[in-house]
Formats: structure tokens, C-alpha cells, sequence
């Protein structure tokens, strides 16, 4: 099954300053991580800070907007996401679990297993 | 003919039943032990959760109206899944998505180790929300209707409809799978399943007598527990949770009169008390302790050993209690543990310093009757008999259950 990671934060995450070294060590962790699941990674992201984010909104009879900054208008935030394709939820959660990056949660959402024609994308 | 008539013809005669209390303890004793064995056994032949669970259901469903008419089969577990089978193919066959699982169906499933274990660690996935894991056991596991599931919950059928619905659908669609957790996940999914026993253990012990047939949660948590502890040799928490029920169904003769009302523990009979599964009990809890493992429910089993282990509630060893309590809030901290070790502290301190310690929970458990019930005695005790009649009225306003609500307003009558 395939599904998506999401790597959630919130904007005021208490982040103590970290060093040189512990970004470097988590870089470390990350890459261990990448190597040991590699074979069920499709492909993994890490996303731009949301204020560089743009959004176009769609409202029924109207044409779409265009709006400076991310849809989600909480303090929760998405820093990336990852496409893993693995047997199910269990083995999908033990990737998640073991995540070394620093993230406040990981989300894990399944896809659905088939293309969805294009005029459904939207409802 | 009945619905599994070939069994009846091929010499499986049935034994009729004496009453229809009978027949119905028969058919509670039978689902509790073929339910899960059977929605097992479909979903290893056929791979799909759905369709094993509603063909059971439909399955159990004959069996309630045939069973106390005709009495109950030999082997009954033969003709549930007879029954449930026919009904599987009857859905396949209606239904050409599901033709590749025909060829399975008509295979006599082959004898398997207990795989009931799966089938419980998949109705109590932590990715589930607890009221879709507890409908959700309640219905694959013991093989509940809706309508009994409806009834022992205290909830509308509809709700409860709608919280299997959901939970199944989840299986399907975030990919829970049917399996055994490995011993790297049985932390996280062990306690799981004891929450979930625990509530439908509680959800039982509660309830009055009378309104006709229900079936007795308790008794199916219970059972149930016993399954696991015998199936997962070597998990303490498990064996704990197993004295701890056992326990509280010693006692239980003394907990209630016989109007079914509900009695304090320092004001309960303790002769009425079962020795012997006491000690029974006990000897689970020595038994965890040896596996060097310990956990909140084996804690909370020492404390009601302690209880139940008194000639009088006097007696208590209310030092030990506290002590118990200290531990169980290190392992798993809660606002409930705190009011109950409160109440020990009054035993042992007086109620002044209890009345203090139930002042700082004031904002965490102003919804909980039994935390208004407790400061009602307390002020009662201290001679604030004002305070005292407000703090009842306010746990009375806080329960629905029957028992406890006659207690609370015999309190506010004296």
C-alpha cells in the first residue's frame, strides 16, 4: 500500500538553538534512516517555510484567488512529506516511529489505490 | 429446515433447551467461545475483514432466533460456520469482484493455532478511536448484535452502527493489517487491548440486574482476558489485569443489595466476599511480580488486594495502600489515581487532609460524579453539611447509572 508521510510542526515550536554539530547530527540520523528504508521511499521532500507558500482558492462560482500563504491558517504547518510504498499500517507506522528528524508529529495518510478521474479531483 | 439443516440431518441432534433464561445463558456461553474462532477463521480463508464479521453476524443472528426455539446444536461452532459460510458464498457468488475468493471459501479451513489473538489486536488497533475498537470487539470477537452492543454500551443502535461502520472501513482503507504485533509493537498494542477489556469489564460490573436478557460484559471480559493470559504466556500486565477483574467479581456479591443497590465499601459485608477467588487472585498477582515487569494494572491489583485481603475495612493497610497509590501515579500518572489515593490519605490522615488534596483536582475532575460524591462525604465528615448536600446534588446531576444514583440520594437523605 502506498502512503504519505507528513512531517507536521507548528510555528511556535519551542526550538532550543541547536549547534553546528546537532544539525549535522541529525542530518546524520536522517541519512541512516533514508538508507535503512530506502527500497520503500518513492520520494521524500522537505517543504519551504509557509510564508513562502501560495495558494489559489477555489469558491463556487467565482473564478479561482490567488492568496499570499499557506491553506492551513493555524499554527499547524506541513515542513515535508515522504511516499512510502509498504505491505500496511503496522510497517508503515514502524518507518514513522523511528523518523529521526525533528518534526512535532508525523502524519500518516493512505493514498488511494487508484487514479481518480480529473473533474472528481476537486469535490 | 434450519439453516444448518444438513448438520441436524447427518445425526448433530440438537438438545432442547429447559427455559429461555437457558437458552439464552447457552447461547451468550457459545458465541463468547465460537464468535471469534469462527470471524478468525473466514478472515484467514477469505483475506477480507467485512465480509467475515457480517457473514458471522447474519450467522449468530440465525442462531438467536433458532437456538432458544430448538435448542442448542452439539457443536455449535459447526453450525455457526456452516451457516456463516453458506451466507459468504451466497455474498461472493452475488458479487463478481469477490469471485477469486470462492475457490477459498470452499475449503474446510484446516485446523490452525488459536488465531483469535489476530482478530482481538486487529479490533483494538491503536490507529482505531477506543469506542470503534470496543464496538468493534464487542461484534467480531463475542459476535454481539448491534442491538446488544446498543444495549450494554447505553448507546443508540444507530451510534453504534455508525462506530463499526467507521472502524471497519478504517481497517480497510489506512491498511490495518490482520496479524500478531511483533515483540518490538506488543508494548504499544498490549495495553490496547487490556483498555479496552478493562472498559467492557467496568461497563458490566456496573450494571444493575433485570431488564430481561443481557448478555453480562464482565463475564465476556473476563473470559476474554483469561484467553489472552493463556495465548500471550509471559505478559504480567495481562495476568494483572486478569486479578484485578477476578478481584472485583469476588467482592461483587457485597457491592450491591438485594434491591440492586449499590453499598459502600467500608459498609459492605465481608462475609458475602469469595475467599477463595481472592486467594486465587493473589497468587496471579505473585505470579506477574515473578516476571519482573511491573505495570499499572498489576499495581492496581495489589491495591485492591489489599481491600479485599482486610477482615475490616478498618483494618486496611492503608500505609501500603498510599504507597501502592505513589507507585501507580510514577507508572501511569491520572487525576483519578490521585482522588483515590486521597481517599486512602483520609483513612489514614483524617478528612481535613484529604479535603486538601481533592482541592487541587477541583479543575480536572469537576465533570466527575464520584469526585463530588467523595467531597460530599469528606464536608459531610468535617460537620459542613451545607457544602456536604451541594457537593451530592452535583454528583447525583453527574450520573445516569441507577445504582448509583439510588446510593447518592440515600446520602443526601440522611
Amino acid at each position: 500500500m502506498k502512503y504519505i508521510l507528513l512531517f507536521c510542526g507548528t510555528r511556535d515550536d519551542p526550538r532550543p538553538a541547536s549547534s553546528p554539530e546537532d544539525v549535522q547530527r541529525t542530518y546524520a540520523e536522517v541519512g541512516a534512516w533514508l538508507s535503512r528504508h530506502g527500497s520503500r521511499i518513492g520520494s521524500i521532500h522537505q517543504l519551504q517555510p509557509p510564508d513562502t507558500a501560495t495558494t489559489v482558492l477555489f469558491e463556487r462560482q467565482r473564478p479561482p484567488i490567488v492568496k499570499d500563504g499557506p491553506f492551513l491558517e493555524g499554527k499547524e504547518l506541513v515542513g515535508g512529506y515522504c511516499e512510502i510504498d509498504v505491505a500496511n499500517l503496522d510497517e508503515a507506522l514502524e518507518m514513522a516511529r523511528t523518523w529521526p528528524g525533528r518534526t512535532r508529529a508525523v502524519e500518516i495518510r493512505p493514498v488511494v489505490p487508484h487514479e481518480l478521474p480529473r473533474e472528481l479531483d476537486r469535490s | 429446515m434450519t439453516p444448518a439443516g444438513d448438520l441436524e440431518s447427518s445425526g448433530d441432534a440438537a438438545r432442547p433447551a429447559a427455559s429461555p433464561a437457558e437458552a439464552y445463558a447457552a447461547v451468550a456461553a457459545a458465541f463468547r467461545e465460537e464468535a471469534g474462532h469462527l470471524t478468525a477463521t473466514l478472515v484467514r480463508s477469505m483475506g477480507d475483514f467485512d465480509l467475515a464479521e457480517e457473514s458471522v453476524q447474519e450467522a449468530v443472528l440465525q442462531a438467536l432466533e433458532h437456538w432458544p426455539r430448538e435448542g442448542i446444536p452439539k457443536r455449535p461452532s459447526a453450525w455457526l460456520l456452516t451457516v456463516a459460510r453458506r451466507r459468504a458464498l451466497n455474498r461472493i457468488s452475488r458479487d463478481a469482484r469477490h469471485a477469486g475468493k470462492l475457490a477459498q471459501l470452499a475449503w474446510e479451513p484446516a485446523p490452525e493455532p488459536d488465531d483469535r489473538l489476530q482478530l482481538i489486536f486487529t479490533c483494538c488497533h491503536p490507529a482505531l478511536r477506543r469506542e470503534g475498537q470496543v464496538a468493534l470487539t464487542l461484534r467480531a470477537v463475542f459476535g454481539f448484535t448491534t442491538g446488544e452492543i446498543a444495549r450494554a454500551l447505553v448507546a443508540s443502535e444507530d451510534a453504534v452502527a455508525q462506530r463499526i461502520v467507521r472502524a471497519k472501513r478504517k481497517i480497510v482503507s489506512a491498511g490495518i493489517p490482520y496479524r500478531m504485533p511483533s515483540p518490538e509493537e506488543l508494548p504499544d498494542q498490549l495495553p490496547e487491548v487490556l483498555a479496552v477489556l478493562y472498559l467492557l469489564f467496568n461497563e458490566g460490573h456496573l450494571a444493575t440486574a433485570g431488564s430481561g436478557w443481557r448478555r453480562d460484559l464482565s463475564e465476556d471480559a473476563l473470559w476474554l482476558t483469561g484467553l489472552l493470559c493463556r495465548l500471550l504466556r509471559g505478559e504480567p500486565e495481562a495476568l494483572g489485569l486478569l486479578a484485578l477483574m477476578r478481584l472485583n467479581l469476588a467482592r461483587a456479591a457485597g457491592r450491591f443489595t438485594t434491591n440492586g443497590d449499590l453499598v459502600k465499601l467500608a459498609d459492605q459485608n465481608r462475609s458475602l466476599w469469595n475467599r477463595d477467588a481472592i486467594r486465587e487472585a493473589v497468587a496471579l498477582i505473585e505470579r506477574a511480580a515473578a516476571m519482573r515487569r511491573l505495570g499499572p494494572y498489576q499495581v492496581e491489583a495489589a491495591i485492591a488486594a489489599c481491600h479485599a485481603e482486610a477482615p475490616t475495612f478498618e483494618s486496611t493497610d492503608w500505609p501500603q495502600v498510599i504507597a501502592l497509590y505513589d507507585l501507580l501515579l510514577e507508572l501511569a500518572p491520572s487525576p483519578v489515581v490521585r482522588l483515590n489515593r486521597a481517599l486512602a490519605v483520609w483513612q489514614l490522615a483524617g478528612a481535613q487532609a484529604a479535603l486538601r488534596q481533592l482541592d487541587d483536582l477541583a479543575g480536572e475532575l469537576d465533570d466527575y460524579h464520584i469526585y463530588h460524591a467523595a467531597r460530599g462525604e469528606l464536608l459531610s465528615e468535617m460537620g459542613r453539611e451545607e457544602q456536604s448536600r451541594a457537593a451530592r446534588l452535583r454528583a447525583l446531576s453527574l450520573t445516569h447509572n441507577q445504582a448509583e444514583r439510588a446510593l447518592l440520594r440515600q446520602r443526601l437523605l440522611m
